[in-house]
């Protein structure tokens, strides 16, 4: 039976990676996710599976924990914010070339630097471009809402799994901070050994007989063999691009002009297409659920029918640059947002709509 | 004896003497002639063979010199990112507390780029053993300084001799992480003589059995050489190891 709540969306991740059956969160506090250390800790929820919780001693640390676990087998998790991801970069390109599935959360505040802890989501080209070092991609999933904190649990173990692939779920200050209601999957057990290696096939490190053992490794001297093993990623990459992209439209149907908009700054621009209503203007949204893969062919086929595309987000625009490439210059895409912490209004988009494609 | 004698007919005779152990692969060791990871490798192998307990360990390479461990222990083992073995092994210990989880680390993975991992999974008293080879520079690299290359040694880092003054001392890290109580087991053993390995050995044993025995943390450091960063024969620098690298590092255990 379904539960419903009313939670933080920091508290949602936290308490659906519990009834996921997680078997690790490593984690160090940081403002705004920090309730999510906080919520597991205070929860016990080793006394309610036996799930690991533990703080580590650095970022780079629980990104380590997080790739030993996942080495393992286990399904590990992670959290934290853009200064802390920023150091998870290491771990992060490692568990990409070892090809291991894990579940990361960064409730994205403003920057560079220390910057502010207020809602950003200028980490776009951090999650989506790379981060750390070397051709890797992340499975990047957006929540737009507490519930979707608390889905995307699930929805990353299974895509992570999946693909063997690393999977961030890139929200921010304000979806991790708001509450909503959720509704709140029952529990899961968590996998035994059998039914992980059933699942999931038998490559982790859990202890073998020489004649079955397993190695995680993303190291190959050899170039020839690196190459091979780049093209490999390659070809899991463009499957993930072919089965797995998710967006949401809304009102998109006789648009005259499109926001592509993703997270927090997709439910401000809800209210941008009522106000564009009122004053005659047909607004559509395209909300990406995955910007990485991203729904490059839904757009260019809506840029056919619109007049202009804004893409909406809480920084000075990284988005946007893949909304031109999937529009390849057949309308005109402009950027707007408000950033370093300012979250724009209903009204300011609406206002830039008007001043870019209007006026 | 015949010269066409096969080794079964030896086994048959009761005539086995030494056997390499099944825990390390035939795969050729990429380790220079008369360098002391070989031989850590080897005797840690044996320990877990002799524990009987192969098939429940998994190992953590570092980034350095054994970087391919996985290639020679035969064994699950995991790759870890340069300094990072400690957190990767705890990921995986807190998951399995029952199997054999260790690392095997250089001094520049363990010592320098690695110190946070080492201190706090000691300070967690993580169910752990650490294998510490300290061969007092960065071999993988190309021979450059260490935290624990000595003062006034050359290295290509050091071309004139390590400046104390600017540069800090050789870190004694074992005996640091011997003073936090997580740790049960400190020890620095060393592995260019026939005696000294197999007392390297036991206390590799001791640490597994620790570890058996969820005692704690074992840190066993190994003083070793690097003939090729030392830029000397293996027998010189051997020599050299026991003149200069041991009265810095003495041998013997630290705590436990
Ligand atoms: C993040 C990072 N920094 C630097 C390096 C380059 N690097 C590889 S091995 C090494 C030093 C290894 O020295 P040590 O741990 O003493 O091992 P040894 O080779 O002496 O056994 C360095 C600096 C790297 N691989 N990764
Ligand atoms: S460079 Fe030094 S540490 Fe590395 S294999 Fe050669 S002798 Fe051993
Ligand atoms: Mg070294």
């Amino acid at each position: 039976m379904k539960e419903l709540k009313l939670m933080k969306g920091n508290e949602a991740f936290a308490e659906a990676v519990i009834r996921e059956g997680v078997d690790a969160y490593f984690g160090y506090p940081i403002t705004p996710q920090s309730e999510v250390i906080e919520y597991l800790m205070l929860e016990e929820p080793h006394k309610r599976t036996g799930m690991v919780v533990l703080q580590a001693e650095s970022e780079i640390g629980a990104i380590h924990m997080v790739y030993g676990a996942a080495g393992a087998g286990k399904k590990a998790v992670t959290s934290s914010s853009s200064p802390g991801i920023s150091l998870k970069q290491e771990g992060i390109s490692y568990l990409a070339g070892s090809e291991l599935p894990c579940v990361m959360l960064n409730v994205v505040r403003g920057g560079p630097g220390l910057g502010t802890i207020q809602p950003s989501q200028a980490d776009y080209f951090q999650t989506v471009k790379g981060g750390g070092h070397g051709d890797y991609k992340l499975i990047v999933l957006a929540p737009a809402s507490v519930q979707e904190m608390a889905d995307f649990v699930e929805d990353g173990f299974e895509l992570a799994f999946k693909y063997r692939n690393p999977v961030m779920i890139l929200s921010d200050g304000l979806i991790g901070q708001m509450m909503e209601k959720v509704y709140l999957k029952p529990q899961k057990p968590r996998l035994t050994d059998e039914e992980i290696r059933e699942k999931y096939g038998n490559w982790a490190t859990i202890g073998h007989k020489p004649s079955e053992r397993n190695i995680i490794t993303s190291l190959e001297l050899k170039s020839e063999r690196q190459e091979k093993h780049n093209q490999k990623l390659q070809a899991k990459y463009r499957k993930v691009e072919k089965n797995e992209v998710r967006f949401e439209k809304i009102n998109c149907e006789n648009a005259d002009y499109l926001l592509v908009a993703y997270g927090s700054s997709a439910r401000i621009c809800q209210k941008t297409i009522q106000l564009g209503k009122e004053k005659g203007i047909n607004i559509g949204l395209l909300r990406p659920i995955t910007l990485w893969p991203f729904p490059s062919e839904e757009i260019n086929k809506m840029a056919d029918n619109v007049k202009g595309i804004l893409s909406v987000e809480l920084s000075t625009g990284q988005m946007v640059e893949d909304v031109k490439l999937a529009v390849n210059g057949k309308v005109p895409v402009e950027h707007y947002g408000r950033f370093g912490g300012m979250i724009h209004s209903p009204d300011e988009v609406l206002e830039a709509l008007e001043e870019k494609f209007i006026k | 004896m015949s010269n066409n004698i096969t080794p079964e007919e030896i086994i048959k005779n009761g005539t086995l003497v030494f056997e390499k152990t099944k825990l390390m692969t035939d795969a050729h060791l990429s380790y220079c002639p008369g360098c002391g990871h070989g031989v850590a490798h080897r005797i840690t192998m044996e320990v877990l063979e002799e524990m009987g307990v192969g098939d429940q360990a998994i190992g953590i390479a570092p980034v350095g010199c054994s970087v391919l461990a996985y290639d020679f222990m035969n064994i699950d083992m995991q790759q870890a990112a340069h300094g990072r073995a400690p957190a990767v092994a705890t990921g995986i210990k807190r998951l399995y507390p029952d199997k054999f989880v260790f690392t095997y680390q250089g001094d520049g993975d363990l010592a320098a780029i690695g110190t946070n991992e080492t201190i706090h999974a000691c300070n967690r008293g993580e169910n752990i053993v650490i294998i510490f080879i300290n061969n007092g520079i960065y071999g993988m690299t190309g021979g450059q300084m260490a935290p624990t290359t000595l003062g006034g040694m050359k290295s290509s880092t050091s071309p004139y001799g390590r400046d104390l003054g600017m540069t800090g001392h050789p870190i004694k890290i074992t005996e640091m992480m011997a003073t936090l109580p997580g740790v049960c087991y400190a020890t620095r053993q060393a592995v260019h003589k026939p005696g000294l390995v197999r007392k390297a050995k036991k206390a590799i044993r001791k640490a597994f059995e620790n570890q058996k025995d969820k005692k704690g943390l074992s840190i066993v450091e190994i003083v070793s050489n690097c003939n090729s960063g030392w830029k000397m024969s293996p027998v010189k620098s051997n020599e050299w190891l026991e003149e200069n690298m041991l009265p810095v590092f003495p041998l013997g255990d630290i705590k436990g």
